[in-house]
């Protein structure tokens, strides 16, 4: 598997850390206990194409949002986790 | 059907066209008092206890393949009651004890082989670690022995004791853990349950579950409508698709565990050996092939095989452990999709619908827990209340924070285990 970070190209799977999935971007406010539960545990789970959040961690550390089809191994895209290309 | 050698014999120079299915080849009924989802080792052990244990034989399993096509088929084969954290202990110790058992219950050959597991330790810290996780082994009344670097020599010499990185500084020997013959396993639980009265309903693919008023009623299937007082979800890491279908939502996320095996070897591992280095563990099986794995690919997939870079990952921790397999050329390697919830443990529970139950979450430690699974899922399903020996395993654990059974200390999310 290899992965296209929008920085610095096409890199090999063992650059990147893998997180989960982007619900982490969605982090609730403190407090709401039922809503950090689901954000952190409940998980859609999906068979086909999947949003996760990955870190070029051996490279420019950027986070990126990977989408995926788990059932093939296919990167259908690849961006910045905060949303502009710089 | 029996089996003998003389009948062995007689088949053999009969080019063996006189066996027969071991169970029934069935059409589903409209109707039954329990639905099990999932014809694999845990589904199978669960309805074999539901008939067993508890009476109920008006229960169908529903297999969208064929019986022992899931992850019963993709595992290391591996029986342990090594565990530390109470809740799992005592459920792996019951574990055991019925494996150990589990030839004689089920009157068929599961191969089940205490060669002994030994976890090795390379600093002093995971000795104190092994020592005291030997201890808690030894209070839950199950064995354990903690070896020096000396006893492990002399029963293992093959190993690179010395390497600088990672030295060997001992072990803990668990002598009544050991292998299984993971097919075995399922055909022995079909062959049971199918005797006691239950339906095996093979190529019957769930698509939806009925649930009015919050109360499970039936199921759809490729094979029609079927109706049941209670159904149980017992599909692995096909938990989170199936929950869905009532409406349910999980802490579960699907991992692909990659484990291989070598070509056929003269016997030469005597035990099964897991390497504290990082995560590498290695049997050989009676055939003779070595038989190993190492930790998850470490992202989200469904794909029944892993990438390379954990493939090489595993082959290197297996030539710094012992450098002889480095002459062992690799046959074959699969992938199992592993229901990974956050702690690491398992969850058999009910559901907030009435009637609808899982059992699921089994991360990549599913095998040695088939009978105990099966056990205390079918006291779940029908005392409605959890076996005492699985009732720290709740869906709440997350939410709640009480009872969770984080076995590694790494935390309870979900990339950690």
């Amino acid at each position: 598997m290899r992965i296209t970070c929008p920085l610095c190209g096409e890199r090999d799977r063992r650059e990147f850390y893998y997180l989960g999935a982007k619900d982490y971007l969605d982090r609730p406010d403190e407090g709401d206990v039922e809503a950090m539960h689901r954000y952190l545990h409940i998980r859609e789970n999906p068979t086909q194409v999947t949003q996760d959040l990955w870190q070029h961690e051996a490279g420019c550390a950027a986070w990126l949002v990977v989408e995926r089809n788990v059932s093939t191994h296919e990167i259908l895209s690849v961006n910045l986790a905060n949303g502009t290309k710089t | 059907m029996g089996y003998n050698a003389l009948r062995i014999l007689k088949e053999g120079l009969s080019r063996n066209v006189g066996w027969r299915p071991i169970w029934r080849s069935l059409e589903p009924k409209s109707e039954y008092d329990m639905i099990i989802i999932g014809g694999g080792g845990h589904g199978l052990s669960t309805a074999y206890y539901l008939a067993k244990n508890h009476g109920i034989t008006n229960v169908a399993v529903l297999e969208k393949g064929h019986i022992g096509s899931g992850n019963i088929g993709r595992n290391t084969t591996i029986v342990r009651a090594n565990y530390f954290l109470p809740g799992n202990s005592e459920f792996y110790s019951h574990a055991l004890k019925l494996w150990e058992g589990l030839e004689q219950e089920l009157n068929y050959n599961v191969m089940m082989s205490q060669r002994g597991v030994i976890m090795l330790c390379h600093s002093d810290g995971q000795r104190d670690a092994f020592a005291r996780r030997g201890n808690a082994m030894i209070n839950q009344g199950d064995d354990a022995e903690l070896w020096s670097t000396e006893q492990v020599r002399a029963e293992i010499p093959y190993l690179d004791f010395d390497n600088t990185r990672f030295p060997i500084y001992g072990g803990l020997m668990h002598g009544r853990g050991g292998s299984a013959r993971h097919d075995a396993v399922a055909w022995g639980y079909a062959r049971g349950a199918d005797r006691l009265g239950v339906d095996l309903i093979e190529n019957c693919e769930v698509s939806g579950i009925d649930v009015v008023g919050g109360v499970v009623k039936s199921v759809q299937t490729t094979r029609g409508t079927i109706r049941a007082k209670k159904v149980g979800i017992v599909t692995a890491g096909r938990s989170s698709q199936v929950a869905a279908m009532a409406g349910l939502e999980v802490p579960i996320e699907s991992h692909v565990l990659q484990a291989f095996v070598s070509e056929g070897l003269k016997p030469a591992i005597d035990h099964v050996i897991s390497y504290g280095m990082g995560h590498f563990y290695i049997s050989q099986s009676d055939k003779g092939g070595l038989v190993f794995g190492g930790d998850l690919d470490f992202y989200a997939s469904y794909a029944q095989r892993g990438n390379l870079p954990m493939m090489e990952h595993v082959m290197e921790a297996g030539m710094t452990l012992m450098p002889a397999i480095g002459k062992a050329k690799v046959l074959r390697s699969w992938g199992g999709i592993m229901d990974m919830t956050p702690d690491g443990s398992f969850i058999i529970d009910r559901t907030p619908i009435d009637g609808l139950y899982m059992d699921c979450g089994w991360c990549y430690g599913g095998f040695k827990a088939v009978p105990a699974s099966g056990w205390c899922m079918a006291h779940l399903m029908a005392e409605d209340r959890p076996h005492e020996v699985a009732q720290r395993h709740t869906f709440d654990r997350f939410e709640t924070g009480e009872n969770l059974m984080d076995e590694e200390g790494t935390g309870s999310q979900h990339n950690l285990h």
